[in-house]
């Protein structure tokens, strides 16, 4: 396979080609195959060192990325930083300073800021994988969510997308908007008025649809997202209350009759039950939550692959030259 | 002590001169202006500003010396240093220090730190209310009678809109110009850059146009309710340059200042996280800087005020969103108005006008801004034509935080003078003067 993602760094989809983000995809459709198998794991990074540093709670993300460091036989190590003690003492820069003077051969960065991950790549010396950052971008996931859809659609050019709910503060949305829309889909937005302002329909040089009603959206939809109401995120009210978000925007089994007969829905999770989705569909047979998580781990797996095997160049030069250890030898004694 | 700026062409819009002159600056004053080869003194020192531009030297409204309080940030010395290198002669400083200029002591201590330094002209603002507060009214009669030049609560706008009613109607009563950073809290409140395309791009919280819209037009409404001279601080948005537009129709005593940077840069600069593009106001869409430069076209705009406001790199070091707002602009700015003039936006005069006549005017610093008899002899010598690249390394200022190091420029400042003294000179002003001594001589 030749390589076309020579990238340092995976901090967003936005910036990437097409071609890209399919090299992405078929890399990950290669290590799927390794979670079937009964021993899932092959040596493609023995020896490395994967940081999964996380500002921000996560399970499923940093349980993913570690699973597929650990299934490509790299060393990987978790650090949870809670975000209120880095504002009392270290500075994120120092953090990975730190981190990085331990020779990883990627950092994985979680962070509540949009832009952490950027600081980081733009200062540090590893690789960075952006593993979310604020309400920028999530890469990871719209590339799993892009391998899902492929899977059970077999393409993504030509298909309608729905994307539901949250985008204002969804890093999901925009970074599914931009790989879906860069690989020929047709995307639709809708969602409370608060949370989807209308400079959304200039994301994209295409342009995105902005519905006032999640029906108009959903019309004939190959795929609907569901995202996530980020309760924790909302610091002011977006809407008068979750019984009639739920009513006015929440997916009902009757809406998917207006979607395309085959559709498949789809949420990053974690779901809010009743809120944003209905337990009928989460648990029903269009639903691929599940197969999201799974293909999350492949999608991961690529990722580091990509960027961990070992381009970059290692440990900074220190700044002061170390005292070299070669032959001692006594200076003040005559020969 | 007689000093006389000779061969320079010299522009003083506040007379309508703009013609080969010669100025004589006798004990601190302007003596006159002499034609060529008119009859002066014996005992002088003479400038010879040869191929040079000769202006009434440039006043910055807005500046941030962090002094009292935050000497790690800039000190007035070092402040008033990068302002005479970058071609000010005056410096109006912001009352947002620690404490807060609110106060006959402070007053006087920016005044005396600013003498001591002996650099630019160190002009105080004092708080509007008590603590910036937004509160209750600060002592603006003690304060004037220490030496405020206009009250502010810039960077923490006065909140409601009673408050400012107050404020203006208190300061009219001493002739006092009240100056607003337009914001309006409940829409800003959180945003980090303008919102738009890229703040939703880059997931970061926007602050929309509207925020300072609605504060300029309330202002606005003031200004006619109370009589009062408003001044708004850096002005960034269509809205609000419409609005100072039709007050001044209305012969409103309303007058606005706008930033280098908010011309210059548009929001798209953030695009990388820089912590160096976060100011506020941020940087806007490009209709906004459209109606910038339509403003310093038509003479909406007033003055070039630079929002001068340094930070430590360890700050800037720090996450987007964790960052302080603010850059510094005292070396940059003239440079970035020579760039209009080489657009054809504005010519020298207009500069000249928005650099020193109209920023006297706003705050009604007498004998400043003019190269009249009697006037300080304030002056700032320009070369239209050099050549250069600011280097953030070599800047006067203590801090470091600008979007514009390594930026090429033509046209600058090469020699400040306050009060008949020199106070700065380029570094390479003998090469730059004899270059321009040797062209012209070469010409027919």
């Amino acid at each position: 396979m030749q390589t076309v993602f020579k990238r340092k760094h995976l901090l967003g989809i936005r910036e990437l080609e097409a071609a890209e983000i399919t090299h992405l995809l078929d890399t990950a459709e290669t290590f799927r195959d390794v979670s079937r198998r009964e021993i899932k794991k092959v040596p493609a990074l023995r020896g490395r060192t994967v940081i999964n540093l996380f500002f921000e709670p996560s399970t499923r993300t940093r349980t993913s990325f570690e699973i597929a460091a650990k299934r490509l036989s790299a060393d990987a190590v978790n650090i949870s930083v809670s975000t209120s003690s880095v504002s009392k003492g270290e500075t994120l820069l120092d953090t990975a300073r730190n981190l990085e003077a331990m020779a990883p051969d990627c950092i994985v960065v979680r962070h509540s800021m949009a832009g952490a991950p950027h600081h980081l790549a733009r200062m540090c010396n590893a690789p960075i994988v952006n593993a979310g950052d604020g309400a920028h971008e999530h890469p990871t996931q719209a590339l799993l969510d892009g391998l899902t859809i492929r899977e059970y659609k077999g393409r993504i050019e030509g298909l309608n997308v729905a994307i539901i709910g949250d985008i204002l503060h969804s890093r999901v949305a925009r970074s599914n908007i931009y790989l879906l829309t860069k690989l020929g889909a047709t995307v639709r937005v809708a969602g409370p008025g608060t949370l989807v302002p209308t400079e959304f329909a200039d994301l994209v040089e295409q342009g995105l649809r902005i519905e006032k009603r999640i029906e108009e959206a959903i019309e004939s939809a190959d795929v609907v997202m569901i995202l996530r109401i980020q309760r924790e995120r909302q610091d002011a009210a977006f809407f008068p209350s979750m019984r009639e978000y739920a009513v006015h925007f929440g997916l009902h089994p009757e809406h998917l009759e207006c979607a395309a007969p085959d559709a498949i829905v789809m949420h990053p999770g974690p779901i809010n039950r009743g809120i944003e989705i209905s337990s009928e569909i989460a648990d029903g047979s269009r639903s691929l939550i599940l197969d999201q998580v799974t293909n999350g781990v492949a999608v991961r797996m690529a990722v580091l692959y990509l960027l961990a095997r070992g381009n970059h160049a290692g440990l900074q030069k220190a700044r002061v030259e170390p005292v070299k250890n070669e032959k001692k030898q006594h200076k003040g004694s005559k020969a | 002590m007689k000093l006389l700026i000779a061969n320079g062409y010299l522009i003083d819009p506040s007379q309508n001169v703009n013609a080969d002159k010669n100025l004589l600056i006798e004990d601190e004053r302007v003596a006159g202006l002499l034609d060529r080869g008119e009859p002066v003194p014996q005992e002088k020192e003479v400038f010879d500003a040869t191929g040079l531009v000769v202006a009434p030297g440039f006043i910055d409204l807005h500046v941030h010396l962090r002094e009292p309080g935050e000497e790690y940030k800039e000190t007035i010395a070092s402040g008033a240093a990068a302002a005479v290198a970058g071609g000010w002669t005056s410096v109006c400083a912001m009352p947002n220090t620690d404490p807060v200029n609110d106060n006959p002591a402070v007053t006087r201590f920016i005044i005396e730190q600013g003498q001591r330094a002996g650099l630019a002209n160190v002009f105080p603002i004092g708080a509007a209310t008590k603590g910036s507060g937004g509160k209750e009214l600060a002592e603006m009669g003690e304060l004037k009678n220490a030496g405020i030049v206009a009250v502010s609560d810039d960077g923490r706008p006065v909140p409601t809109a009673g408050m400012m009613r107050r404020a203006m109607e208190y300061a009219r009563g001493f002739d006092l110009t009240v100056v607003d950073h337009c914001q309006d809290p409940s829409l800003s409140a959180g945003g980090v850059m303008h919102e738009g395309r890229w703040s939703l791009i880059l997931g970061l919280k926007g602050m929309p146009a509207a925020a300072e819209e609605i504060d300029a037009i309330r202002d606005c409404v003031l200004a006619k309710l109370t009589g009062a001279r408003v001044h708004l601080a850096h002005v960034s948005t269509r809205g609000a340059l419409e609005a100072v537009r039709r007050a001044k129709e209305q012969g409103l005593r309303v007058t606005c200042e706008v930033a280098p940077h908010h011309w210059t840069l548009t929001d798209q600069a953030v695009a990388e996280y820089d912590t160096n593009t976060k100011m506020s106001p941020p940087l806007r869409s490009p209709d906004h800087v459209g109606a910038l430069l339509e403003g310093l076209r038509d003479g909406t705009v007033d003055a070039i005020a630079t929002d001068h406001a340094p930070h430590h790199a360890d700050e800037k070091a720090l996450e987007f969103d964790q960052a302080p707002f603010g850059i510094t602009g005292l070396e940059t700015a003239v440079g970035l108005a020579f760039e209009l003039v080489h657009r054809g936006v504005i010519d020298l005069e207009r500069l000249v006008e928005l650099c020193a006549t109209n920023p006297a005017r706003v705050f009604s610093l007498e004998h400043r801004g003019t190269l009249r008899g009697r006037a300080w002899g304030d002056v700032t010598i320009l070369d239209p034509d050099l050549e250069w690249t600011f280097d953030v390394s070599h800047s006067r200022s203590k801090s470091r935080n600008t979007p514009f190091d390594k930026r090429t420029f033509k046209g600058g400042a090469v020699a400040s003078i306050v009060a008949g003294r020199i106070v700065y000179l380029h570094p390479e002003f003998k090469q730059i003067a004899a270059a321009k001594r040797a062209e012209l001589a070469s010409k027919p």
